[in-house]
């Protein structure tokens, strides 16, 4: 059946339901088996982490198609299989996906209402995730893409700050009206090339005329996920109202769910129109870096800061998509990973802030250095990583973005790379204002230093963006062999386009 | 000779209903747990013999069950015994606890299995007729309650005067075509089509949209649903939804069958009235019965887009679509019947609040069925729906399946604000617990609803055996 000899992607993927089960069969009152619960999530969490790594080791760099491949007859009538497996790009995030859960599972310490949904949730949207990101049907794919919202929505709405219930309401009319116009880009495809199995529909090739109204469906659906400006409006409330667990996994592994869906379906199936959109989305990216970054420098609330500057780093990615170049898109990919590791470490970080008590908003901290070094030396780490220090994770997505884009143009090159200088401002801002400055208040300046499960959560990122920012081999040859498939692809279709108008114009 | 096995199930019914009615006036002090007990195994006995009859043609063509009238009794026998399980704690705590319910439901369920395997104007419109008295009865079971009585009242003349135009449809294909029987009419009808035969095929597509509740026939339907006893608008809901839906195919396929260009309009206007009607006058309801009302109504109108297809594919996936909400439907009166504060019912929709911290399996299982009312995947409701609207778009029908998908973005708004008060909203607490077979239904539709992504093949290979069968 597959390399394994057993269905591993399966088991990582619905391991995390047997942990729902048990949690919600667990009976007594909720403050007696609260740490319970906990400990069953974590526990549930990290067994499909290390399934996941076991795979990462028996993976095959060398082959750009999907392997670990499983199939099962699922819909009759509609010739529909169940099918899921992985190449590199759905591993290195699968792997992302299965690393981050149980860093936000150890970050809800602060959750002490309904623990038993709570945790139910988080495993549940990791299943779902997880399920998305290995599935190679598209309507297996769409079905989870939407899937995740349900979770994501109680988790918001159920345990986030003073404005959740609108913050959750926007969130899910956003992405179901952008995963909508999915639909229909599936059910054309599907009506018209015959099939919805992914691997097939890459060599099939879409009429021209087709592509661009197809590309502006995805770029909708897409777009949202990803919050593409100006489709970004929904996160800074879902980020800023969802509570630090769910902002974790929001900001680390849903919005990769978007700039995914561009890898996977828009750029190999739509040559024409992506080459087409290019300035589009070039615009759309330097945008997102500048005028993000320029948004987040004028933010007062830690949270909503780190939350805009998600937003400019995705700007980077969508950059490093369009330049189809092996560079911009590995550097995309990395970046992807990095910015996952690096805001999930920031959120947690701002949670830590959280659970002092006094607020996010950054005139009420101040002068943590002094009394909270261990914080302070990590914080300072997620900081210099954001703006993309050399030795850390962020620095080798962007600088393999930029290189890709100078391949391409000068201008958005520069300009994106802007974006390092002005995260270097917001960020320093902030760093200054929670760490150094005077202590704003005696509350403040009692804050105690990180707590062992603090530990526990932010010293795995740690080592990991730093892992990533010195060997970036481990994961960059995992994403080789489908990158080069992918541009090789692209420039291939572009070219018998381009021959083909020829013949036509002779 | 011919063969009695295919008609055991209503004969089981019917003698079943009677026995039952017999002991129910003999042994006063026992009636009601024994009424209840016995409807339930007569439904039991009455579903083992559908799943074990033949094929067969009977009584001189009167009657004809096939694969698919056997697909349309068993959701019938599914929604009424849920039915039945929900009633018998709720009707005792609201004092209407009558033996004459459960022998009421057995009757109206003869009356559906006939009509949907007539093969005759006369027995459809005598089954159709039995289903619908112990209907008009059943409404205003709460004969106290005035809200109940006018249920009942309203439901009655209007569903009388349905039937009326049901009837003169009757009548005039009758005087047109000179039979009742299906198979001579279609035959008739294959050459050249009598105007009065048209007039008549109208008159018995409203009869029967008024019985589905479609749009614009459906102004009965919040009234009777928010009126009549929860319970028994949790048998409104269901069983004979199916039933009048499973009629609506056999008669418009049957004898109509060469008149698909003709219909096929008809049906695709009472689609979009119904799902346009069903999404936007639900958003303002305050009650929760009257909510599940428009959403019944809309759902109608998503079941209806796969029937205006008019292809074997298309009736499949309204047939897939009719199962999949008998069993939502269920689940989510079942969860309306469990919603009781300090001993008293609760219907509105603001009084759900704070419902997920104190009964969170309660607040889950609503969640699910208004999750999958809405369509959102993974979720049952999403695959009834996919199946539909791919049906419309392969018989060419893209407008309607456009259509259906915007009804159902707005339609999906308020479902999620009845999980929004339930799961946001702070609330008092005083939630009673659920007895355990209302638990027990919410449980297995929620099961069904969610793992339905996991095995759909018995189902949609089933629904495509009966719609084979339908098409002869």
């Amino acid at each position: 059946m597959n390399l394994a000899g057993f269905p591993i992607l399966s088991l990582i993927t619905w391991l995390p339901l047997a942990g729902v089960f048990y949690i919600a069969t667990l009976k007594g009152a909720e403050a007696d088996i609260a740490c319970h619960v906990r400990k069953a999530a974590l526990l549930t969490s990290l067994v499909p982490l290390a399934l996941g790594v076991w795979l990462w080791s028996q993976f095959n760099p060398a082959v750009a198609g999907f392997q670990f491949n499983e199939a099962y007859a699922w819909l009759p009538g509609l010739a529909v299989t169940y099918k899921v497996g992985i190449d590199g790009i759905s591993l290195v995030l699968v792997l992302l996906t299965l690393f981050i859960t149980p860093i936000a599972i150890l970050s809800a310490q602060g959750i002490t209402t309904r623990v038993r949904a709570f945790f139910s949730a988080v495993l549940l949207l990791e299943s779902f995730t997880v399920a998305m990101f290995t599935a190679t049907d598209f309507l297996v794919f769409y079905i989870f893409f939407e899937a995740v919202l349900l979770p994501m929505y109680l988790l918001i709405g159920v345990w986030g700050g003073p404005r959740r219930v609108y913050a959750a309401l926007k969130f899910f009319l956003f992405t179901l009206f952008g995963s909508l116009f999915m639909l229909v880009a599936l059910v054309w495809i599907w009506r018209n090339l015959g099939t919805t199995d992914i691997a097939t529909l890459l060599h099939t090739p879409i009429p021209a005329g087709a592509q661009m109204w197809l590309f502006v469906a995805f770029l909708v659906a897409f777009g949202v996920k990803a919050a593409v400006w100006p489709l970004h409006t929904w996160l800074p409330d879902a980020y800023g109202e969802a509570p630090i667990p769910g902002t974790i996994l929001l900001a680390a592994v849903l919005s990769k769910m978007g700039a995914y869906g561009f890898l996977r379906f828009a750029v190999p199936m739509l040559p024409n129109a992506v080459q087409q959109a290019e300035p589009l989305m070039f615009t759309l990216g330097v945008v997102a870096v500048i005028y993000i970054s320029l948004v987040a420098l004028a933010q007062t609330d830690v949270k909503r800061l780190i939350a805009y500057s998600s937003v400019a780093h995705m700007g980077v990615i969508i950059i490093g998509i369009f330049t189809f170049t092996v560079e911009g898109i590995e550097g995309a990919l990395v970046q992807m990973l990095s910015h996952g590791l690096i805001i999930a470490g920031l959120f947690v970080a701002t949670g830590v802030l959280a659970a002092r008590g006094e607020g996010l908003a950054m005139n009420r901290l101040g002068g943590l250095a002094r009394n909270m070094p261990g914080f302070a030396v990590l914080l300072m780490l997620f900081s210099l990583a954001n703006m993309g220090l050399p030795g850390t994770s962020g620095f080798i997505g962007e600088i393999l973005v930029i290189v890709g884009a100078l391949k391409v143009n000068f201008w958005v090159s520069l300009l994106g790379g802007a974006g390092m200088v002005l995260g270097c401002a917001y960020m320093l801002v902030m760093v200054r204002a929670v760490l150094f400055d005077k202590h704003s208040s005696a509350a403040v300046a009692a804050f105690t230093d990180l707590k062992a499960s603090e530990y526990a959560a932010l010293i795995p990122l740690a080592v990991l963006v730093l892992w990533v920012g010195i060997y970036p081999a481990s994961f960059t040859h995992l994403l080789d062999a489908p990158v080069a498939a992918l541009v090789q692809t692209h420039t291939a279709a572009l070219a018998s386009h381009t021959q083909l108008a020829m013949v036509f114009s002779k | 000779m011919i063969s009695i096995s295919p008609f055991l199930p209503a004969l089981t019914l019917g003698l079943g209903g009677m026995l039952l009615l017999v002991l129910g006036v003999s042994a006063r002090r026992v009636a009601l747990q024994a009424a209840n007990g016995g409807a339930m195994l007569v439904l039991l006995c009455a579903a083992a013999a559908t799943l074990a009859a033949p094929d067969g043609v009977l009584f001189n063509g009167l009657l004809k069950t096939t694969l698919f009238t056997r697909f349309a009794d068993t959701l019938i026998y599914i929604g009424a015994f849920a039915a039945l399980v929900l009633s018998f704690d709720f009707n005792r705590k609201e004092g209407i606890g009558r033996f004459e319910y459960p022998v009421l439901v057995l009757f109206a369920v003869l009356g559906m299995v006939v009509m949907v395997s007539a093969n005759d104007l006369m027995s459809l419109y005598v089954g159709f007729e039995l289903q619908s008295l112990a209907l008009y009865i059943a409404a205003a079971l709460a004969r106290d309650s005035l809200r109940s009585t006018e249920a009942g009242l309203k439901y009655f003349v209007l569903g009388a005067l349905a039937s009326g135009l049901l009837l003169y449809g009757i009548s005039l294909t009758y005087g047109f075509t000179g039979t009742t029987s299906f198979p001579a009419i279609a035959g008739l009808l294959g050459g050249a089509v009598p105007t009065g035969a048209l007039v008549g095929l109208t008159f018995v597509v409203v009869g029967l949209a008024f019985k589905i509740s479609a749009a614009p026939f459906h102004m009965w339907t919040p009234d009777v649903y928010e009126g009549a006893p929860t319970s028994v608008s949790a048998l409104f809901g269901t069983a004979p939804k199916a039933a009048a839906f499973a009629l609506f195919l056999s008669v418009l396929t049957g004898p109509f069958g060469p008149l698909l260009k003709e219909w096929q309009p008809l049906i695709v206007i009472l689609a979009v009235l119904s799902m346009a009607l069903g999404a936007i006058a639900a958003i303002v309801q305050t009650n929760i019965k009257r909510l599940l009302a428009y959403s019944s109504i809309g759902h109608m109108g998503y079941a209806l887009i796969g029937f205006a297809a008019g292809t074997a594919a298309g009736y499949q996936a309204s047939l897939i679509y009719v199962a999949l909400y008998v069993v939502m439907s269920a689940g989510a009166f079942a969860c309306v019947i469990a919603f009781r504060r300090n001993g008293r019912a609760v219907e509105t929709i603001a009084d759900l609040a704070g419902l997920a911290a104190e009964r969170p399996g309660l607040a889950l299982g609503l969640a699910i069925f208004m999750w999958a009312m809405a369509g959102i995947p993974p979720l049952s409701g999403f695959f009834g729906k996919l199946y539909v609207f791919l049906a419309a778009i392969d018989a060419g029908l893209l407008p309607l399946a456009i259509i259906g998908v915007l009804t159902s973005v707005i339609g999906a708004f308020y479902y999620l604000r009845v999980i929004k008060v339930m799961y946001f909203d702070a609330g008092q607490p005083g939630f009673d617990r659920a007895s355990p077979g209302v638990n027990f239904i919410i449980g297995l539709g929620a099961v069904v609803t969610v793992l339905f992504i996991a095995a759909p093949s018995p189902l949609i290979s089933a629904a495509s055996a009966a719609a084979r069968a339908l098409m002869g």
